[in-house]
């Protein structure tokens, strides 16, 4: 069997119907709408994410047997690779992201809590302990009293969520929602981050009852989904705003003039902008061929060789796009007006969320070169 | 599944079976692995028979006109016939200006009489063709080509040096571009395409050793050598437009060429297998992190390419840069084709330092000498760099 293996990439009239409008909605919006917010508590106005709720978009990847309209998680690559060209800040990664882990671990139990996402709550998943993906550390824990103990680390809008899905220490694996209405006023602590696009804070976890609890043979495989899901968006979110700084870099070359001539004719700048075309290229491909593959049923070795590629691809890609966009804008672009500055950061963000490229290309290793 | 197919699938089953029972066996010396590449009498020799046996077996030129050789059947047939070839890994079908350029051109624009002349003598191997359009001052920049042709009563006379002209040595015609009007307003209005005889007086090869240490090209010169007035093809002036239209049968018998395989693909696949019993320390090379690294990464490059022509099908997912996918595709699968090959040498451990000849050379030194040769394709066809500009200035709109 040829290491290259699975290459299925399709795309229906549906889905580009929903690349189309979130385009558009999202150019509306335009970078200078990510601008507007980057220093506030939010990263986004009230007034967005409901018009997100109100587009059905938080219901993306829930079944219709639980309430959604439907649309496989797949159909989140278009509208997150759209709001990344625009840098656009909103928790919707991490309600459909909780929407995945909970829908995978016990759909039934969670049927209340999942409508209430899907009607524009906010969940985010409290996983990560130790210092990077690369570790599945997990000690947070219910006590005898079947309350959660425990301290999670860079939880994604922590800060605007209802509702937190946060991973335990318990036979197998379990799961604990809580309704962050009764955490005491201390227990989410944002952290400063790089990106000024996202927010993510600490949450301590201290005699919190949960709101329900999962347990169950289903958990396991759907954290290991749910982490293979989250490489993926975060892969569409990369990519949207990796081509969004090539934009950025060929306006500049086309415009900016040095010695009488424009900077974008010297080819010691061509190359490289061709370089960014072509990763970005390899990195929507990557993006739309996992999308394609992924569904509503646990994820396989095509699906979990997808997902690692395109986030091994995308996150990279950003990384050289921003970085050269800020060296392309000469002294432009060491200054705050510039956009560069915001893919640079927003690259060094991405890279690390689900775990960088190494981490992947590590698992890919072994997936494709062990006979 | 219709009639048609149905028909179809039994036809590959018919060429498939054919193949596995015609494949020929290893003939002791090293194959070329691309129609660039064929240096030595004896592989000549070899892939003549190899072609000509593929013809005759109905399986080359079979969307052409019967009368001129073929079979005068669909396209889809030969394209079936193609991709059962590579899947058999069987050797090239090496004629290949005459199969993908001289030939479909003749076809579409020639004379009658230039059809029962030539067509024939392309399927069956018997007429070798080469390629004369690049000069040694003008490889890039083919629209600057010097060599001249002037018209003189029955004949025209042609002065000035080709160079890169594959199987230059074997060739009994050349498709040639020269400048019939150096005075034309517009450089490429000078230029003129012609179906040159090689055995003319006046004409000279001189093969060129690559770095190989094979051969595989030829500069040639001519000095006043006198080609009959027919061999012009089209009208006076039309060199350019012509030699632009031989491009489109790139894309295989559908677009018109007669088929066969012009090289042998080299994959990834290929490489993982060769290291799979390669020690590196006390374990395996495969074994090794960073190797595995460098691996997935190569395999990763591979995959974005072939999912890449998945995806240019589809216009709502290229509507940034439509042609950004079709214009890069020489230059990303030639970059990476050559530090594919470089990386299989890098990972043989001391034995990849040996070359073809030497008895403990991995494979054969197979992937020393397909390192070497993989420039033929960086370079061949506008280098990398020329690439990169195309691809900067038609595809990004930069300026030049």
């Amino acid at each position: 069997m040829s290491v290259i293996g699975n290459t299925a990439l399709r795309f229906d009239d549906e889905q580009a119907m929903l690349l189309d409008y979130a385009r558009s909605f999202c150019a509306d919006k335009g970078l200078a709408e990510a601008r507007l917010h980057l220093e506030s508590e939010q990263a986004h106005d009230v007034s967005l994410w409901q018009e997100i709720v109100a587009m059905g978009w938080t219901g993306i990847g829930l079944p219709e047997s639980a309430g959604g309209a439907g649309l496989g998680i797949g159909a989140a690559v278009p509208v997150l690779e759209s709001m990344g060209r625009v840098l656009m800040g909103t928790p919707l990664m991490s309600s459909l992201l909780a929407v995945q882990l909970l829908v995978r671990a016990d759909a039934t139990a969670a049927a209340a809590i999942l409508q209430s996402i899907a009607a524009g709550e906010v969940a985010t998943v409290a996983q990560l302990e130790a210092s990077g993906w690369a570790s599945s550390e997990v000690t947070a824990q219910l006590d005898e009293n079947g309350r959660v103990q425990g301290h999670k680390r860079m939880v994604m809008d922590a800060a605007q969520a209802r509702w937190l899905v946060v991973t335990l220490d318990h036979e197998q694996a379990a799961l604990a929602v809580i309704d962050t209405q009764s955490l005491a006023a201390d227990a989410i602590r944002p952290r400063q981050l790089i990106d000024l696009t996202h927010r993510a804070a600490d949450v301590l976890l201290e005699d919190v009852e949960p709101a329900l609890v999962i347990t169950g043979d289903g958990v396991p495989g759907a954290l290991r989904d749910y982490t293979l899901l989250g490489a993926l968006l975060v892969a569409a979110e990369s990519t949207g705003a990796a081509a969004a700084a090539l934009d950025t870099i060929i306006d500049y070359l086309k415009t900016r003039k040095q010695f009488d001539k424009l900077i974008g004719s010297y080819q010691a700048l061509k190359h490289p902008a061709v370089d960014i075309l072509n990763n970005v290229d390899s990195s929507r491909s990557f993006i739309y061929h996992a999308a394609t593959l992924v569904g509503d049923g646990v994820l396989g070795r095509d699906q979990e060789i997808a997902c690692r590629m395109a986030k091994a691809q995308a996150t990279e890609t950003l990384k050289f796009a921003g970085d050269r966009a800020v060296q392309f804008h000469g002294g432009m672009g060491f200054s705050w007006e510039c956009d560069a500055q915001l893919f640079i950061r927003r690259a060094q963000w991405a890279q690390q969320q689900f775990g960088d490229a190494q981490h992947h290309r590590k698992y890919l290793a072994d997936l494709l070169l062990n006979s | 599944m219709n009639a048609a197919v149905k028909e179809l699938e039994e036809f590959r089953r018919e060429v498939s079976a054919w193949l596995e029972a015609n494949k020929p066996g290893d003939p002791g010396f090293l194959l070329p692995q691309s129609f660039m590449e064929v240096g030595t009498e004896q592989q000549v020799d070899f892939l003549r028979e190899w072609q000509h046996k593929v013809w005759n077996a109905g399986y080359l030129g079979m969307a052409w006109p019967k009368q001129y050789g073929g079979q005068g059947v669909d396209a889809a047939y030969q394209s079936i016939a193609d991709q059962e070839m590579r899947r058999h890994g069987v050797p090239i079908c090496f004629n290949v200006i005459g199969l993908g350029w001289a030939g479909p051109l003749i076809n579409d624009i020639g004379t009658d009489e230039e059809k029962s002349r030539y067509l024939k003598g392309i399927l069956s191997a018997e007429d070798i063709w080469c390629q004369g359009f690049s000069e040694p001052d003008h490889g890039s920049d083919l629209g600057n080509a010097r060599t001249r042709a002037s018209r003189d009563g029955d004949s025209w006379v042609i002065n000035g040096t080709k160079i890169w002209t594959t199987l230059g040595n074997y060739a009994k015609y050349m498709i040639l571009l020269a400048r019939t009007n150096p005075e034309a307003e517009r450089k490429y209005d000078g230029l003129s395409f012609f179906l040159a005889p090689m055995d003319a007086e006046g004409i000279e090869t001189r093969p060129i050793r690559k770095l190989t240490g094979e051969y595989g090209f030829t500069e040639t010169f001519f000095t006043d050598a006198r080609i009959p007035a027919d061999c012009l093809m089209g009208a006076e002036g039309q060199g350019w437009k012509i030699a632009m239209q031989t491009l489109q049968y790139e894309r295989g018998a559908e677009a018109g060429a007669a088929g066969g395989l012009a090289f042998v693909r080299i994959v990834i696949d290929d490489l993982v297998e060769q290291l799979r019993d390669v020690p590196r320390g006390d374990a395996g090379v495969l074994d090794d992190p960073v190797m595995r690294d460098e691996l997935v990464r190569l395999i990763m490059e591979e995959k974005a390419i072939a999912l890449g022509d998945r995806r240019s099908g589809i216009s709502a997912l290229t509507s940034d840069y439509p042609l950004s996918l079709p214009l890069s595709n020489k230059l990303r699968w030639t970059e990476y084709t050559r530090r594919m090959r470089q990386f299989a040498i890098n990972a043989q451990g001391a034995d990849g330092a040996l070359y073809v000849g030497d008895d403990r050379a991995p494979a054969g030194g197979f992937w020393q000498r397909a390192y070497l040769n993989s420039f033929s394709a960086t370079i061949g066809g506008g280098t990398s760099q020329i690439q990169a500009n195309i691809i900067a200035e038609h595809v990004l709109g930069l300026p030049k």
